[in-house]
């Protein structure tokens, strides 16, 4: 019995030094130990010896047993690391297991854009109404009713005292009616007015900024804007600043950009040009602050605005305004 | 407002090209929209030379013409008398827009195809003669633009103009804008009065009824006139802005409208009941027949021009029809006047009516303009009617309009704008747009600004025509000191970006939907007759009926959004939105608003793949969302209520369910109802989930609290009952987890089977505990002992059975 522990052993050995592929040692290792292997046959005939050899060659069978079971692991292991890719290999240029990721809608991406750039330079975020009194919206920013400045903004109505805001600056005022200068706030949010074409929508976003203090001046309107422009797009974009007309700033001034397309030398986007309006802006009116009980002797301050809609148009080259709302997959999943 | 190059040259010379001319105006504060040329018009006609002339064989009058066009020859039908072989012609080809409007297209004349037209002067708007083809200098070269060949061009640059310049609704305006960019004189068209006959006090009067409303009318009169075309000059002029020739005189008021901004009317002297003016305020509900023959039903308040009987003209908007300029008029009444702008606005909005002439009364026209305007009128009018003017004029100005001197601080300047501007320069620039100014104090001005320049009412105003004039651009661009505080983050908007952040990790995608919906919404959605969500917002002016009313759900937007995707072949959609809904809270009242996020899931769980089918995700992947959610959020004490709520009408019933925090309700979440799938043209089942942000704003946890993480190993234990089928999962699992075993780590179900050998009406519910202690390892026995007692407890409680 001893020696046949020995040969089986033995033969094993020499089988696998034989052996070449992983078939061929699990063969082996089905062959030794499997169900109906030598060992595990061995090992069953056990209780039928007699009595004196059974301790003895049950103690060797198991050692048997575990020795062959590690030299065909060891020999798996040693032909796995030796084995090279082009026998055994999965197809890696198939496509994973999806982990499937939505999108932000690129109006989302650009407001926080631009609102984190203002919050470094120290702004806060305010949020109003979106449903306005004819108050807020347009008399306290000094449109009186029945003037053409009214014109400049197609309003619709709910009843004849309310609108749905024409743009945030319904915000500033609430700001100051609530706060005390200092006031360093920007508002975005979702503005309505009453036309549609390519480049209007009848909703669309604004972000618009207040800051008021002592001794703020034009100057200091045209440093803020510069440096949001320059991190909105990039430090070499070019401004410029122009006379303009709002009833709720004097002066008041449009801000344009060096054509992020053609950088100037005039392209469809620019209207040949070489100039894009980005931005409204101006020295907050005095009758604003008279309307806030500030004191317009001591405080002055700017306001600005801009068109969400555009900056993301001209960030990512989109070009009808529609798409925004349409909420296409295709369009969405590019964000 | 649109003004051509040359007409602007009568009053300013022009140094500049056209593209810095526009550059320079639009810094100046008037925006250059488009430059287009007058002549563009003439982009395909051509010089061409008569090669051959033919009768036409079904026409007497009609010739056939074939014209050398340079690297073709064109077949032309032709009618003139005056053509023959060898004249240099301007040939207009298919395809070119002619002044009168008209479209040239190939055509066949009495079956002779005809493949252009020969053109006349005043078929291409160089002049009134019609009687033959212009004959054009035999030196051109053939086949080449007719504009270029001619040299014509004319440049013609169109003005978004702000509402606060309206000095600059005129081509003097603009001139005067040029000339101060230039450094230029402004020529103003010079005239001098020539008068005959008796004063025009013996023939005519003004009386001002409501002086408030017009506080200046003067009027001029010209006899012995005669009707006829305008010259071609100024018909030229009319047309370069896009203004149709009439006859003279009535081209005349609209020259001179467009030359200075003041609007003039014309009457038929004769047409006037007593040969008077009566300036009133409407009565109510009066009828009055304009100009362009449309009956208008008048309101008080309205300002009327009234002759001895009747009206006239709706002052400042439209003149009637009953005393327009006609062939046989011979007496003309000029009227120059001032109107109050906002009565003129309120009327001309209140009938729909805009007009050249309300448009700038409405945004206040030089009330000193009134008298040179009717001067400049009246005396051309004279020349080109062969008619006498009548000496004198009448001038009634009850409500003196007064002019304003404005103190302006230079400090206070510079304070404003960041600039270190001295007195001087301030008022040299000030004087340069003809502002009267003189010293105040120590440091400040006296300015009086010209009567045309209304905008002006405040010393900013006056900082602002400085700084426009310095150029915006040459202010020193500085930074505001502020103080080093920090910013408080606004937290509905951290939350709101938190989840959205969420949302796409989970594999949604933002939309963001119109606020506005079809009133047609809340039946789609089957709401009840007192669901909430029926107090809905109307809009007064919508664009659309699509766009009618503000919506009071999220849910209509993200079926609509799921329909167009899905006609887009876009069938697998998951979407998400959080935006506001808007209830009506009464007549003039601000509506409600509040934020929802909603999201919508419809087509695969997975996109098919290799790995797996494409296989239709249902009420428990959204489910899962929603959990994973609040989990992310670390709310806790969630709870999905099956009994639908009768206001879940847009959901299936047995497939909706209520979402609960803490028992406040959140919002909910289910299968859409198949009749609202219908009523928004879907075909595949979709899931969707509402819930209020400002709620779930007012329960999230404001500080995560850490708990140790354990150290002694759990046991787990499994059990499985057979149970009725009605009895809520989370029923049965509240009943494990509130009997008070401290134990109990976790449990969950992880096998549910309801077919044979289990009893029809039941269901078999197999969940695992995981029994953890804090202070030591558990023994088997004792973990035994305790789930004994659990499923005994179950089996009671729900009359339950283990499995045989």
């Amino acid at each position: 019995m001893e020696k046949s522990i020995k040969k089986i052993q033995a033969d094993a050995l020499k089988e696998l030094e034989k052996a070449s592929g992983r078939k061929e040692i699990n063969d082996i290792s089905i062959r030794y130990l499997g169900r109906k292997g030598v060992v595990t046959q061995l090992l069953r005939n056990i209780p039928d010896l007699p009595k004196s050899k059974r301790a003895e060659t049950g103690k060797n069978a198991n050692v048997l047993k575990k020795t062959l079971d590690q030299v065909f692991k060891e020999a798996l292991k040693q032909l796995e690391l030796k084995t090279s890719a082009s026998d055994e290999c999965i197809d890696v240029s198939l496509p994973g297991r999806p982990a499937v990721n939505g999108s932000l809608h690129p109006i989302t991406r650009i407001t926080q854009e631009i609102c984190d750039i203002f919050t470094r330079i120290g702004f806060e975020i305010v949020e109003g109404p979106e449903i306005e009194t004819d108050y807020y919206n347009f008399e306290a920013l000094n449109f009186p009713k029945n003037h053409p400045a009214r014109d400049m903004q197609d309003t619709f109505y709910i009843s004849e005292n309310i609108v749905l805001r024409t743009h945030t600056s319904p915000v500033q005022i609430r700001t100051m009616k609530k706060q005390t200068p200092p006031v360093r706030v920007i508002a975005p949010g979702k503005v309505y007015r009453c036309d549609s074409d390519l480049t209007h929508t009848a909703m669309f976003h604004q972000v618009e900024g207040l800051l008021v203090d002592e001794n703020i001046s034009f100057g200091d309107l045209k440093g803020i804007l510069t440096t949001f422009v320059h991190q909105m797009f990039d430090d070499q974009t070019n401004l410029r600043f122009r006379p303009s007309f709002f009833p709720f700033t004097e002066p008041s001034a449009e801000v344009d950009i060096l054509c992020v397309i053609c950088r100037g030398k005039g392209c469809r986007v620019c209207s040949q040009t070489g100039w894009l309006e980005v931005l409204g802006s101006g020295m907050v009116h005095p009758a604003l602050f008279e309307n806030v009980d500030y004191d317009p002797e001591r405080y002055t301050g700017f306001a600005f605005g801009m068109g969400v809609e555009r900056i993301a148009m001209l960030k990512y080259g989109i070009d009808d305004i529609r798409r925004y709302f349409e909420n296409d997959n295709r369009f969405l999943r590019q964000f | 407002m649109k003004v051509s190059l040359s007409w602007l040259n009568d009053y300013v010379t022009i140094e500049m090209g056209i593209d810095r001319l526009a550059d320079e105006l639009t810094m100046a504060g008037l925006e250059v929209e488009t430059v287009s040329d007058r002549y563009a018009y003439l982009e395909n006609v051509i010089v061409s030379r008569i090669d051959h002339i033919d009768p036409h064989p079904n026409a007497d009058k009609l010739q056939l013409c074939i014209l050398n066009a340079g690297d073709r020859s064109v077949n032309v039908v032709c009618g003139a008398p005056n053509v023959k072989t060898g004249m240099l012609v301007p040939l207009a080809l298919p395809g070119s827009v002619l002044p009168d409007g008209s479209v040239l297209k190939e055509s066949t004349i009495r079956g002779s195809a005809s493949f252009g037209m020969i053109c006349s002067e005043k078929e291409l708007g160089f002049g009134t003669d019609a009687g033959g083809i212009m004959e054009l200098d035999p030196s051109l070269t053939i086949g080449e633009k007719l504009a270029k060949a001619l040299n014509l061009s004319d440049p013609v640059i169109e003005i978004d103009l702000t509402p606060n310049r309206p000095d600059c609704l005129s081509v003097i305006g603009i001139a005067r804008e040029i000339a101060v960019i230039q450094k230029t004189k402004l020529k103003y068209p010079d005239f001098i009065i020539s008068e005959t006959g008796n004063e025009i006090k013996n023939f005519s009067s003004v009386t001002i009824d409501a002086p408030d409303l017009c506080p200046r009318y003067v009027a001029r009169l010209l006899t012995d006139i005669k009707i006829k075309e305008s010259p071609f000059w100024l018909q030229e002029r009319l047309l370069s802005v896009g203004l149709r020739p009439i006859n003279n005189i009535v081209d005349t008021t609209n020259f001179v409208l467009m030359e200075t901004g003041q609007p003039l009317h014309a009457f038929d002297f004769d047409q006037l009941a007593q040969n008077k003016i009566i300036v009133r305020s409407a009565r109510k509900g009066e009828i009055f027949t304009t100009l362009d023959n449309k009956e208008r039903r008048l309101s008080k308040n309205m300002l009327m021009i009234c002759d001895g009987e009747k009206p006239v003209a709706i002052g400042g908007v439209m003149g009637g029809l009953n005393s327009e300029i006609e062939d046989t008029t011979t007496r003309v009444l000029i009227e120059s006047a001032y109107f109050n702008p906002m009565s003129i606005r309120k009327t001309s909005k209140k009938l729909g009516l805009n007009t050249e002439a309300s448009h700038r009364f409405e945004r206040g026209i030089d009330p000193d303009g009134t008298v040179s305007s009717i001067n400049r009128a009246a005396l051309l009018m004279a020349k080109l009617s062969e008619g006498k003017l009548v000496p004198g004029m009448i001038d009634e100005y009850p409500n003196k309009i007064p002019v304003k001197t404005i103190s302006l601080s230079v400090n206070a300047t510079n304070r404003l704008l960041g600039t270190v501007f001295k007195r001087n320069e301030i008022k040299n620039y000030l004087e340069s747009i003809e502002f009267k100014v003189s010293k105040g104090d120590s440091e400040s001005l006296r300015v009086t600004h010209p009567s045309f320049r209304v905008d002006i009412t405040r010393p900013q105003d006056l900082m602002e025509e400085v700084a426009r004039l310095s150029g915006y651009n040459n202010i020193p661009t500085t930074f505001p000191a502020m103080p080093a505080e920090a910013v408080t983050p606004l937290k509905p908007l951290e939350t709101r970006n938190r989840i959205k952040q969420k949302m796409v990790g989970f594999g949604f995608s933002e939309t963001i939907t119109y606020s506005f919906i079809h009133p047609s919404a809340c039946d789609h959605l089957r709401l009840n007759e007192n669901d909430p969500r029926r107090k809905i917002v109307k809009i007064l002016n919508p664009l659309t009926d699509d766009q009618a009313v503000m919506r009071t759900s999220l849910v209509p937007g993200l079926l609509e959004t799921m329909h167009r995707n899905i006609s887009r072949q876009e069938i697998n959609i998951k979407l998400f939105e959080i935006g506001r809904i808007y209830f009506n809270t009464g007549n003039d009242n601000q509506p409600d608003e509040s934020e929802i996020l909603a999201g919508l899931w419809s087509g695969s769980r997975f996109p098919a793949s290799w790995h797996q089918k494409g296989i239709d995700c249902d009420f428990f992947d959204l489910k899962g969302v929603v959990e994973e959610l609040f989990s992310s959020l670390k709310m806790k004490d969630l709870e999905f209520t099956g009994l639908p709520d009768k206001s879940f009408t847009y959901t299936k019933p047995g497939f909706s369910s209520g979402i609960y925090s803490k028992g406040e309700y959140l919002g909910m979440m289910g299968e859409v109802h198949p009749g609202v799938l219908e009523n928004f043209n879907l075909k595949q089942s979709a899931y969707i989930f509402e819930l209020d942000m400002d709620k779930l704003q007012t329960l999230l946890p404001d500080i995560v609290q850490f708990n140790p993480v354990p150290i002694y190993p759990s046991v787990p234990r499994d059990i499985t009952i057979i149970i009725d089928k009605n009895i809520e999962s989370r029923t049965i699992l509240k009943n494990v987890e509130t009997a008070g075993e401290e134990w109990i780590e976790k449990l969950y179900i992880f096998d549910i089977y309801d077919g044979d050998p289990i009893p029809s009406g039941k269901r078999s519910i197999s969940f695992r505990i995981i029994y953890r202690s804090t202070e030591r390892t558990l023994e088997d026995e004792e973990v035994n002992r305790v789930h004994k007692i659990i499923t005994t407890r179950l089996l009671k409680k729900f009359k339950a059975d283990l499995p045989a």
